[in-house]
């Protein structure tokens, strides 16, 4: 090295060096904003996004808690084996009378969902006398208008799609858990085999072909209602269900925007 | 009350009441502990070494070029655990080069590269120039070789060019202690911006981490510096630690008191969630929250630091040397406790706030807790290398920046 450089021409190669890694970066997240008009999801091709908007409803009062959306969830998505990796699930609540003579409207509520409610769930451990009602709670992803979970994601894997459901691009996503985290619902979990962040996408490999999710397809009792708020008739169950039931949503205090919606759900549900 | 059933039908063992059963096994492991600690680290002996630079605190002269090293160890070992953390650590770099602007989580990469790049490697360059020059003379072989690349070919050592040192690092050191707050507010907000979690979700936790990390870093410095000069068999400057123990403790108060309004808040606020971090507290978190952080790292220095103030003359300087030993002790631990009542803490309950789950820190795998010791120790392994290259024992005469304008030639070989 010679003796003459100052720090000026220092200064200035250790500057060009940032500007070209800054330059690369620029370039980079113009190519990633290029890709994203392109990005590759299982729709088919001619699906056009824009066009559609995906909705799911639940109607608690006829969900009787059988776990075939559990299993065929599993089943369709590959989702991991395993009592803590659900993209959808069941929950049980119980509300126990309330103790006599204590005045409460209400007793304790006991909550569970053994593994997820797959397999059904077993009698209560609460004898039945002292219950005062019961009820099954489906979960998935909320389907928030301004989700946490999008916001969250460092690299911009996880997104919004124009038809309402929130994905995630398995090949860009670092595997970080800050969308696992910031998800209220607990609707992700990071798959152990893929390392990648996972949640329920409506079975979008599915509902892009004009089918079904599959929960929906094998609930007996059509406690989980589905549609295209942008293709559909007054007299299609998901505009039914709309116009017919008081509907609630979960954590609405968190400004998520859930555009999944709950019929008949009591205040207990979290 | 809350309602707990243990052992409800199907239950796992390690969970008590309900969790969504996606949360039944922690997602952020020890790891994600150790991060926010050495960062913090890195911001306080940053802050400390600034003290010396931008408010002129003479005193603080002996810990001034040790606290600015601690910094650079720590914060070169920084990006490891969460490295070490990521499902897909080879697509890390798509943070910095495709960054989603939305997530606090992007700005690390450029938070980092600024304070590593633009604050602490270009004082630190500034502030060792003159030796470096000095040293590629002195030494032979590799030791001559790296003093002299260390030195960028920039050899202008001249009154004027030392002077103008002097001012850019005076200026780099101004930037540096708002970046140094960006560095772990930043860390504060990734908590803190989590809605969805009521034990993070807090406008505080920027405050509370930045004030933290003040407070550890100073311990760490007050530490490593009786550690050092025992170590050289040198005499410790007891001015120096009582202002540093000053500081110190002046950090302490501002730090539990912002916490303690955190807790004041949501106790008297009492929202849904208090019955959940009650029990969260007195169950799970009792040792770490109570007993590590706020009673052996809050309370315990807080009396006796404060004591040296009140009554600096009542001690003698032995005994106070063993308080600040002993109270930064303390300080680092009830830290790292913090640390981890949040991370972990803010994993245990359920985001249904109806139950809890249980941690274990694993032995085996990328995520245990030997990888995680590694890490903590690996910064002080830098450290030592770093003292070994650039902390000698007998000090050359341009030790202390004032003298450092002055000579006009190089120094000649000792």
């Amino acid at each position: 090295m010679s003796n003459c450089t100052s720090r000026r021409n220092a200064l200035r190669t250790f500057g060009g060096a940032l500007a070209g890694i800054l330059g690369f970066s620029a370039a980079k997240t113009a190519k990633a904003v290029v890709q994203k008009g392109l990005v590759t999801t299982s729709a088919p091709k001619g699906y056009d996004p824009t066009k559609h908007k995906w909705l799911m409803g639940f109607d608690i009062d006829k969900c009787i808690g059988c776990g075939s959306c559990v299993d065929a969830c599993k089943a369709e998505n590959g989702v991991p084996q395993g009592p803590s990796y659900f993209r959808t699930w069941i929950e049980r609540y119980i509300i126990k009378k309330p103790k006599p003579g204590s005045g409460d409207a209400r007793g304790e509520t006991i909550v569970d969902s053994p593994n997820g409610g797959r397999n059904g769930f077993p009698p209560s451990l609460v004898p039945r006398e002292e219950i005062l009602k019961s009820f099954f709670v489906p979960k998935l992803c909320n389907l928030c208008v301004d989700s946490p979970c999008v916001q969250a994601c460092p690299v911009g894997a996880t997104f919004d799609a124009p038809d309402g459901v929130v994905l995630i691009d398995p090949k860009y996503c670092v595997g970080c858990g800050f969308c696992i985290q910031a998800c209220p619902y607990g609707c992700r979990f990071m798959n152990p085999e893929t390392k990648v962040a996972e949640k329920c996408t409506l079975c979008y490999h599915r509902i892009t072909r004009g089918l079904q999710p599959a929960c929906v397809e094998v609930c007996p009792t059509e406690a989980r209602i589905f549609g295209d708020l942008k293709n559909c008739a007054p007299e299609d169950p998901i505009m039914q269900f709309i116009a017919k039931n008081k509907l609630q949503s979960l954590k609405p205090h968190l400004g998520t925007g859930p555009r999944v919606t709950y019929a008949n759900m009591d205040k207990e549900v979290r | 009350m809350f309602p707990i059933l243990a052992n409800a039908a199907g239950a796992l063992p390690h969970i008590d009441g309900y969790v969504y059963p996606n949360e039944q096994n922690l997602l952020w492991s020890v790891l994600i502990v150790v991060y926010p600690y050495i960062t913090g680290l890195v911001a306080g002996a940053f802050i400390m070494a600034s003290f010396v630079r931008v408010f002129n605190v003479k005193a603080l002269e002996p810990v001034y070029r040790m606290s600015l090293l601690t910094a650079l160890a720590f914060l070169l070992a920084a990006p490891l655990p969460l490295l070490f953390h990521l499902g897909h650590p080879e697509r890390c770099m798509e943070m910095m080069l495709t960054p989603h602007l939305t997530s606090p989580m992007a700005m690390f990469g450029f938070v980092y590269a600024w304070y590593l790049m633009a604050v602490l490697l270009l004082e630190l360059w500034l502030d060792y120039r003159h030796d470096f020059v000095q040293w590629s003379q002195q030494h032979t072989g590799f030791k001559r070789f790296l003093y002299n690349t260390f030195t960028v070919g920039v050899r202008d050592v001249s009154p004027a060019a030392l002077k103008l040192d002097h001012k850019m690092s005076l200026a780099i050191s101004i930037i540096g202690i708002p970046s140094a707050f960006l560095l772990h507010g930043y860390v504060g907000f990734i908590f803190g911006s989590v809605k969805a979690n009521v034990w993070w979700g807090n406008v505080l936790m920027p405050i509370i981490f930045i004030l933290s990390a003040m407070v550890s870093g100073m311990a760490l410095c007050v530490v490593l510096y009786m550690f050092i000069t025992k170590v050289r068999g040198e005499k410790l400057d007891i001015k120096c630690l009582d202002v540093m123990g000053q500081m110190l403790f002046y950090a302490l108060v501002a730090d539990a008191a912002i916490e303690a309004l955190d807790w004041i808040h949501r106790l008297y606020s009492a929202h849904e969630e208090i019955h959940v971090l009650k029990q969260l507290a007195s169950g799970k978190l009792f040792y770490t929250l109570l007993i590590l952080q706020a009673l052996l790292g809050t309370l315990v220095p807080l009396v006796f630091l404060g004591l040296g103030q009140v009554f600096p003359k009542k001690i003698s300087a032995a005994a106070r040397t063993r308080i600040y030993g002993v109270m930064a002790a303390l300080i680092l631990i009830g830290v790292a406790a913090m640390r981890w009542n949040v991370v972990i803490g803010g994993q245990l309950f359920s985001k249904s706030l109806r139950g809890f789950t249980t941690y274990k820190m694993g032995m085996a795998g990328h995520e245990g807790w030997p990888v995680a010791a590694l890490l903590v120790a690996l910064p002080f392994a830098i450290l030592f290398v770093l003292v070994k290259l650039f902390l000698p024992q007998n000090p050359p005469e341009s030790m202390s920046p004032a003298p450092s304008i002055a000579p006009a030639t190089p120094a000649p070989a000792s």
